[in-house]
Order: structure tokens, then sequence, then C-alpha cells
């Protein structure tokens, strides 16, 4: 039912792709379960040493828990194998407090802000 | 009271005769030396000469405060007491030490300092005071003491020879805080710029300095004293660049950051040796070129960073601008060559592998040193240039000879850098016939990215003055017109139409003699041919490369007749689409008189040809369907005479005032009274009457759009003949009319005059009479449409005006919101009062525009739209909506952003409501409210 929301999240204006021309974000890596509520949505950065895999973990995040309803259980996480820390970047994004003061600092909500607004 | 008291002291009132003892008896137990010239005794035998250091140091403070406030008021013999006094207590306690340096300080600024004294002072604390042993405050102190020294006594502190420059070393040893290190690195720079005597300690000096290069500081988050990083990488360069005596301690310095791993090392190295570039000579540099050179290829040819490239081919390019700048006494190697030489040796095998990547560093490395000078663009030119054109043929691949042809581009783009060829010892004229030879194979090379790049080297030639011979020229001119006219590919056309267009002017003769007439005859040959007529396409690239070539006024001269006999040719013809290839001819001339605006000559030119010959055209066609109605003509076609309004316009707004008023002593008659007599071929069947009723005159009044477009772009202060009678008919004829373009034009022409009449009470009778016939029109009949076009136009001439009615007017217009008819094309109407129109009442055309105005109208009118709404019935609500909508749409971003606050007390509550809608069971619903809670969110957000 909400396979239909895509993660449209540029990544700079520099780069003006967005994660999914990228590949970064497929579709077979989305798992949805509309039944139990949950969304599960594996990103596999460009690189193994991507600098930005916990930002482009935190933008996406920020746009499934902005578009999705309430309901929804909403897991992110590096594809196994494909980055050098993905264990600690994974382990921030499940972390809920991290991400919610993530979101108060507003230097980092400007530069997930502009990942989110790059296309729009 | 306490001892310390100031009002005890009388300090408040009595300053200078403070210092003047009066007599009292104690004085004498106090030594001279341990109390200043007429301090008070009972304060000096209470603080200045207590045993308790503290005590002291409190006693020196509030002198030393005092004297802060008045020492502009000290006289030359208190001022040398003073300082002897504070000298003297350098070598007190050291609680007591900063008090004392504020003193000092205090007494830097005396402009009665007797000569001697600041040496003396210099002295005492270079002897007395382990400076870096001091707090920020107290050593920042020291420096302003110096800086303020420096200032005033300049010669003195001269007189100390190098033991100044020694004294300042050891003050500023071991300074770590980037508040003084800004200051001290300025005493450095003042030393080293004013010649003060650096003597042996040179050396010294610099690695005083040095040691903090490169900068590595991050400023403290929240600092207030706002130093950046930036500023001190400035104040220590200036420094480090200075002098030459630096050079063989700085150079080999520099050589090794360039290798560092930081990329902020890198860069300040690269730019702390471009800037030393400025101020040394070979002698400086011989010794380090190698090196240097061996740094700065490395680093282009594996940096992956462009910053780090760039920073290298400009130290590159400093570097040779500073070798090719140095005299050459005969008997010394010429470096210059000698560094080329390795340059080249090291690059030029490069350029041989288009394939490889080391190519295109190697050519940036070339042409960084080639547009240093006259001299290194010849010496490499020389080398590369033939090899280049080589290797071009050697390579048959396009892909190859692109790369190839990019690279002599570059080098041939420093050329022009450096004017003239003839000068240029014939080293590039001798490869005249290669060089065209590869630019004319590319330009006929299938590959259209290998075409272009050919072009673009052609422009570069032909703007080489002397380069191209006659005979060359020709066949310029031949390749440009057969990819103008034939090649394929829209891309390189284009590019040769612009190409043509920026050599023009520099070959006049060639491009009107050999061009145009060719353009002109496929033009018509096209049309002679009728029955197999060639694509559109063609005859489209002909007007634009006419256009386009008419760069200069003697072409123009040729140009303009060529397009205006196809424009009557195009009137005569029959076929259908006539009204489009009259848009194709007056796009081209639009574009021609754009390029005519700036040359006063071209300008009178254009206006005298084309205007009366658009407007004769335009006539005779509209009798003839005043005589002949069923005979549809192009001309009169809504998009026709729409695409002959920038025309006109253009070729009307940069008259001079005299001409101007030259040509509308001719128009406005025409269109008042039919006088015709200045049109070319002006025998018409019938009187040409535009402002008369009747149907059969319809065609005539379409052409009231020619005339705005000629009245409404005139500058301001030409006076438009019987205006007040011209006003009144195309009021008249705005509300009277059945035809919407006509209604329309005539109420756009009306603004367009209206908005720039000089106010007065002729100007409030003219709109008086507007809104008399706007108001009834408005509130019934046939006409309604018109009268809100009309009010629309009025409106917006006076709301770009500040004009004092224009809120009546726009109240009138918010009136209408409610209503149920015209509501809808109201609230639309305020997406034309914000917007800028495209043909009138725009800055371009001269029109009174106050920068201010959609603010002013946005703070006037938001709130009654917004009242509206809340009292409109459930019909209309959304009329008010939209109008809401068009004023926030065009409002500058700053403001609305300003605005926004007072929407964003809804912000949670929206985002809130929007949740629901995000689970609906349509997936339409889903979508929107996906794209409007996403929208929502970054409302007033950062980042957005």
């Amino acid at each position: 039912k909400v396979t239909g929301v895509g993660v449209g999240v540029g990544v700079n204006a520099s780069h003006p792709l967005t994660l999914e021309e990228l590949n970064v974000v497929e579709q077979v890596r989305v798992k949805v379960n509309d039944a139990e509520s949950t969304v599960a949505v594996e990103f596999t950065p460009t690189i193994p040493h991507c600098s930005m895999a916990t930002l482009i973990g935190l933008s996406i995040k920020v746009k499934l828990i902005r578009s999705l309803p309430e309901r929804f259980k909403v897991d992110v996480h590096i594809t196994p194998g494909t980055h050098a820390s993905e264990h600690a970047v994974n382990k921030q994004l499940a972390d809920k407090e991290r991400v919610a003061a993530a979101l108060e600092n507003s230097h980092l909500l400007e530069v997930v802000n502009q990942c989110l607004s790059a296309r729009s | 009271m306490p001892a310390g008291d100031p009002s005890r002291a009388g300090l408040c009132h009595r300053p200078p005769s403070f210092w003047v003892c009066s007599g009292c008896i104690s004085c004498s137990s106090v030594p001279a030396h341990k109390r200043p010239f007429g301090f008070p005794s009972w304060l000096a035998r209470s603080c200045l000469e207590n045993t308790d250091p503290r005590t002291r140091g409190r006693g020196i403070q509030l002198l030393s405060q005092v004297l802060l406030q008045c020492y502009s008021l000290l006289q030359e013999k208190e001022v040398l007491h003073l300082v002897l006094f504070y000298e003297n207590r350098l070598q007190d306690h050291h609680l007591v030490i900063p008090s004392v340096l504020q003193g000092l300080r205090a007494l830097s600024m005396c402009e009665v300092l007797a000569p001697g004294l600041a040496v003396s002072v210099l002295k005492a604390i270079f002897q007395e005071v382990h400076v870096q042993s001091l707090l920020q405050l107290d050593r920042h102190t020291v420096y302003s003491i110096i800086t303020n020294f420096m200032g005033t006594r300049e010669e003195e502190l001269k007189s100390l020879g190098a033991d100044f420059t020694f004294g300042f070393i050891q003050v500023m040893d071991g300074e770590k805080d980037p508040r003084n290190l800004l200051v001290a690195f300025q005493i450095v720079r003042d030393l080293i710029v004013k010649n003060y005597a650096l003597g042996p300690f040179v050396e010294e000096l610099f690695e005083v300095t040095s040691c903090y290069f490169p900068i590595d500081f991050t400023p403290p988050p929240n600092d207030p004293h706002g130093i950046q990083r930036e500023d001190l990488i400035l104040s220590l360069r200036a420094v480090l660049a200075s002098t030459p005596q630096f050079a063989e301690f700085l150079l080999p310095l520099l050589i090794e950051k360039m290798d560092s791993d930081l990329q902020s090392a890198k860069l300040d190295s690269l730019q702390t040796l471009a800037a030393c570039c400025a101020i040394y000579r070979q002698k400086e540099l011989q010794e380090f070129l190698p090196s240097l050179w061996s740094s700065l290829r490395r680093e282009v040819f594996q940096t992956a960073s462009e910053k780090v490239e760039a920073e290298c081919l400009a130290a590159l390019h400093a570097l040779s601008a500073c070798l090719s700048r140095s005299v050459l006494s005969s008997d010394t190697e010429d470096l210059l060559d000698s560094f080329l030489s390795s340059v080249l040796q090291d690059c030029r095998h490069h350029l041989c592998e288009p394939d490889m990547k080391l190519v295109w560093p190697s050519a940036k490395l070339l042409q960084a040193a080639a547009g240093a000078s006259l001299r290194t663009c010849h010496r490499i030119t020389r080398s590369v240039v033939p090899l280049l054109l080589e290797q071009y043929t050697k390579h048959p691949q396009s892909s190859q000879r692109r790369t190839i042809l990019e690279m002599l581009l570059g080098f041939l783009e420093l050329q022009q850098k450096w004017g003239h060829v003839e000068e240029d010892e014939s080293a590039l004229l001798s490869l005249r016939a290669p060089v065209c030879s590869v630019v004319f194979s590319a330009m006929t090379d299938p590959s259209v990215q290998l075409q272009l790049v050919g072009i673009r080297v052609l422009t570069v030639l032909g703007s080489l003055q002397g380069f191209l011979s006659p005979p060359d020229l020709e066949l310029v001119v031949d390749h440009l017109l057969r990819l103008i006219l034939h090649e394929e590919d829209s891309q390189s056309s284009e590019a040769a139409m612009e190409a043509a267009g920026s050599l023009a002017p520099i070959y006049p003769q060639i491009f009107s003699g050999r061009m145009v007439p060719r353009l002109g005859e496929e033009l018509q040959s096209e049309r002679e041919e009728e029955g197999s007529r060639a694509p559109r396409s063609l005859q489209q690239r002909c007007l634009q490369a006419l256009a386009a070539v008419s760069t200069h006024t003697s072409i123009v001269r040729e140009t303009i007749p060529v397009l205006l006999q196809h424009l009557r040719r195009v009137q005569k013809g029959s076929e259908a689409g006539n009204a489009q290839d009259v848009v194709s001819v007056c796009q081209s001339l639009h574009r021609v008189a754009l390029q005519c605006q700036q040359d006063a000559e071209s300008c009178w030119y254009y206006h005298q040809t084309v205007v009366p010959c658009l407007l004769a055209m335009a006539v005779q066609a509209a009798m003839q369907e005043s005589t002949h109605p069923l005979q549809g003509k192009a001309l009169l076609e809504e998009e026709a005479l729409a695409a002959m309004v920038p025309v006109i316009s253009a070729a009307s707004t940069h008259l001079s005032p005299e001409l101007a008023a030259q040509s509308v002593s001719h128009v406005v008659p025409l269109f008042l009274d039919g006088e015709v007599s200045f049109l070319p071929q002006n025998s018409f069947p019938c009187s040409f009457q535009p402002f008369e009723g009747g149907e059969r005159l319809e065609a005539q009044r379409r052409l009231v759009a020619l005339l705005m477009a000629f009245v409404c772009s005139l500058p301001r202060n030409v006076v438009i003949p019987q205006q007040e009678r011209l006003l009144r008919e195309l009021l008249a004829l705005s509300c009277s009319c059945n035809c919407p373009f006509t209604a329309t034009t005539a109420a756009k022409c009306f603004a367009g005059l209206v908005n720039k009449h000089p106010a007065g009470q002729q100007l409030d009778e003219i709109l008086q009479l507007a809104v008399n016939r706007m108001e009834p029109g408005l509130a019934e009949g046939p006409h309604r449409t018109q009268a809100l076009t009309l009010l629309l136009w009025v409106t917006k001439a006076l709301v770009l005006r500040y004009h004092p009615l224009s809120s009546r007017l726009t109240d009138k217009l918010l009136g209408l919101l409610g209503d149920a008819e015209l509501g809808p094309v109201a609230a639309d109407g305020f997406s034309l009062l914000m917007a800028d129109s495209p043909d009138v009442l725009h800055k371009g055309c001269h029109a009174d525009v106050r920068i201010m105005f959609r603010q002013r109208f946005f703070t006037d009118n938001v709130p009654k739209l917004v009242q509206g709404f809340h009292g409109a019935g459930p019909d209309v609500k959304a009329n008010y909506l939209k109008g809401l909508s068009h004023v926030l749409n065009h409002l500058p971003k700053p403001v609305l952003v300003t605005e926004l606050p007072t929407l964003l007390p809804y912000k949670a509550r929206v985002i809130r409501a929007l949740a629901k809608p995000l689970d609906d069971k349509k997936r339409l619903v889903r979508k929107e409210a996906v794209a409007a809670r996403g929208e929502w969110f970054l409302l007033g957000s950062p980042g957005r």
C-alpha cells in the first residue's frame, strides 16, 4: 500500500542526483509490511568509506517519518557489507534519542532539509 | 574614607592641575624617582610606597587609569616625570607590572613625549620585562605600546638600529594567543615594509614568525573575538611574503609543506608562494626552481582536488611571471628559458597521448606558464602549437582530435591576451596554413562535438588581428554558411551563427559582401520554387543568421532591407501558417533591434527604416481587409501583431529625445488623423481611421497594438502631441470595443501613458474620466469584462507609481472578488498587478516603477483580502484565496520569509492534521498529503 512513497532525497546541489538515481536506495531493498506496520530500508553507500553515510541514513529516516502514518515503525540501515563503519552507523540510526537530538541541532537539521528539498 | 577613593583625591574636578603639588610638607619625604611629579603625597605614601606589592599595584593602577583618561592633557614636563617614574617601576614586583604597562601605554599615546623617551621606554621594557610570562592582556599592552611608538616615532626608533628588531623578536618569541599574534604580525610587517634595520637578525625574525606556518587554528565555538583562521593566514602571509630577504629560508619551508598530507597546508603554501613571486627576483628563486617545479608538477599530476590544482596553476603562473619580469644582465643565465625548458620537457610528451589521463594536467600546466607573459607565451606556443597540429593529423579518431583541438584552443586564447599577431615574430603566423587546415577539417568532420570546438577555435583565430588572410576569410565565411544552412545538427548551426556574429564586427566587409547576399538568395530562391518548398527550417535558419550577423552598423544596413523585403513577400503570400512566418521575421528583426540599441547611429537608422515600414504594411493590410474582408491577412492576426510589438518597442526605447520627438510627431497624427504621408508607398485605397466606429474598421482598430508599442516605449521626457485627445480615444475604444484583443490593447496603451503622465490637474481629470467610464461599465451591460480589464491595467499603472488613486481602484477590484460573474477574472487580475508585464509598464520602456511597490501592495491589501475571505459567501471564497496566492507568489522571497512567522503558529497544527490523510485509503490523497506535509515541515525551517 505505501510502496508508492518514493525516497526522493538529493545528496547535494553540486551532485543533483537522487538516491534512487545513484542506486543508493533500490526498491528491492525496501520491505513494507502494512499489516504489521513496519518499513525497513536498506541503503548502499556509493563507496565503502562514504563520509555521508550517516547523513544519508538520517535523511532517509526523516523523510520516512514525515511521509508515513504514525503507526509505522521505520528501520533504516546499511546494506550488509557495503560500508566500513556499517555497525556504528546502524547503531546511530536505530537510536531514537540520538536521531531526535540530531534534529534538534539546527545545523544538522539545515543539512537534512536541504537534502529533502533539493529536488522539490 | 578609604585611601584610594577618587572623590577624596578630587579627580573629578581638578584634572591637570591635580598634578601640581600644592606644596604639602610630606612631599619631600618621598624620593622623586618613586613618585610622579606632583602626585599627592598622602596617596604616594599610602599606596605607592606601601610595602605590600598588592597595595602598591592598586595605587599604580589608579594612576594609570587616570592617565588613560587624560593623557592628551599632559604637558611635556609632566610626561617626562611620569615616564621616569614608570620606567623605574618596571623593576618592581611582578604583581605591579600590569598596571605599570597600562600607564606606559597611556604615555605612549602622548603627543608631547620628548625625543628620546620612546627609545628609553622600549629599552626599559626589553630589559626589565619578560613579556611571554605575562597574561594575554598584558602582552597585548606591550604590543600596543610598540605599535603606538612605531606610528608616531618612526625615526627615533630607527636610531636604535637592529636592537629594536632584536628586542621585538624577544618580546614575541613564544606568543600563542591569536589576538596578540594578529598585532605582532602587523608589527613585523611594518618593521620590514618601513625599512627598519634587521641587521643580523633576518633569520631570527623569520624563525619567530614562520614557526606559525602553516596556520592551524580553529576558533572556539561562540568565540566573542571573531578571529577567523583566514585572518591569521592572511596576516602571517603578509609577513612572510613581505621581503626577498626571507626567500632562502621560506622557499624550502614552502616546498616541504606542499608535500604535506594536509590540504590546507598545501593550499596555504601555494598561495604564499604566489604572493612571494610578486616581489621576488630571479636571484631568490634560482636555487629552488627545480624543486618548486617538481612539487608543482607532482601536485597537478596527482591531486584529485580542483582547488589544489587551481592553486598550483596560479603559483606556476606567478612563478613564470616573476621570472619574466626580471631584467637580465648579459652574463647571467636566462632562468626563464631554462625553467620553461624543463616545463616543456616534462609536459610536452603527454600532449601526444590524448587518451591518457595526464594530457589535461600537462596542457593546463603549460597554459598556466604561457599565460604569464608575452615571452612565456611565445616560447611555449612556438613549441606546443606545431606539436598539436602534428598530433591532430596523427590521430584520426574524432574524440582524440577533439581533445587536441581543445588544447590548441586554450593556447590560442592565451595569444588573444597579448593582442596583435604582427608583433609575434611570426611564430604563429608561420603556422597559419596548417592551423587553418586543421580548423577547417574539424568543421567538416561528421562529429558535432568536433565541429563545435572547431568553431570556437575559428572565433579565436578571427579575433587575432592580422592572422587570417583575405582568402582564409572567404573560406571561413563559406564554412560558416555551410554549417548555418546545411548542417543537420542545430547546435552546430547555432554556434556557427554566433561565431559569425562575433567575427562580423571585425571583418564587416567580407560578411556584408559575402554572407548577407548568400543568405538573402537562399531566402528568396526558396520562395520561387513554390511547388517544392524547402523545409521551413532552412528559411528559419536564414532569418536567424541574418539577425546574428547584424553586429556592425554597415551590416545592419544590408540585413534590414533583406528582412523587410522578406516580410513583404510573406505578407503577399496566401498560404496557411503565414502568421508564423511573420512571427519568425519579427523575431529576427527584434534581435537586430536589441543589437542596435547601444549604437546611436544604428539605432536611428533602424528606427527610421523599420518602424514606418511595419506601420505601412500593417495599414495597407488593414485597408485591404476593410475593402475585401474575406482575404485573410497574416499580418493582422493577433500573434503577428503581438510579434511586431517588441520590434517597434525595442526600436524606440533607446532613441534620443530629439529623434523620438521627431518620430512621435508622425506616428500620433497617423492614428488620430489618418496622416499617412510619412509612410513609404503611401497611396492607400481609403483613409485610416482606427478610432472611428463601424464594423468594417475592426482591422484598423487592431493596429492600436503598434501605436502602443511605440508610444509606451518612449523616454518619459518626450512630449506626446495631442496626448489628451489620444487618451480619450483610447479610453473610449477600451470600454466599447467588442474584440477583446483590441480592447485590452487600448487599455494597456492608456495605462502605459497614464503611468508616465506628469502628476497634476490634467492627470487627475483624465483619471476621473476613466473612473466615470469604468464604473457604469462594471456595474452592468455588455462590456463588463472590458471595463474590468481597463480597471486592472489602470490600477497597475497607478500602483507602480504610488499614485494616491491606486488604493481606491484596488478597493474596487477587491470588491469585485465577490462578484459571481467577474470574481474569478478579478482574482487572476492580482497576478497581472504583481507580475512584470512584457510589453508595457516595465523599467525597460521607461515606466515609473517604484522599487518597493510589491511590498507596499502586500502590506496594504493582504489584510483586506483575508478579511474579505472571512466575510465572503462559500461560492466566491476561492476568489479571495486565489488573489492572495498571486500576491504571495510574486512577493520577493526575503519579504515573504519575514512575513512567514505570521503563518508559523499554524505549522504544528497543520503537520498534525496532515498526519491523518497519510493513511487515507485513496492513493492520490496519500500522495498529496505526503507532498504537502513535507513542504510544511520545511516551512520556516533552516536549510530551505
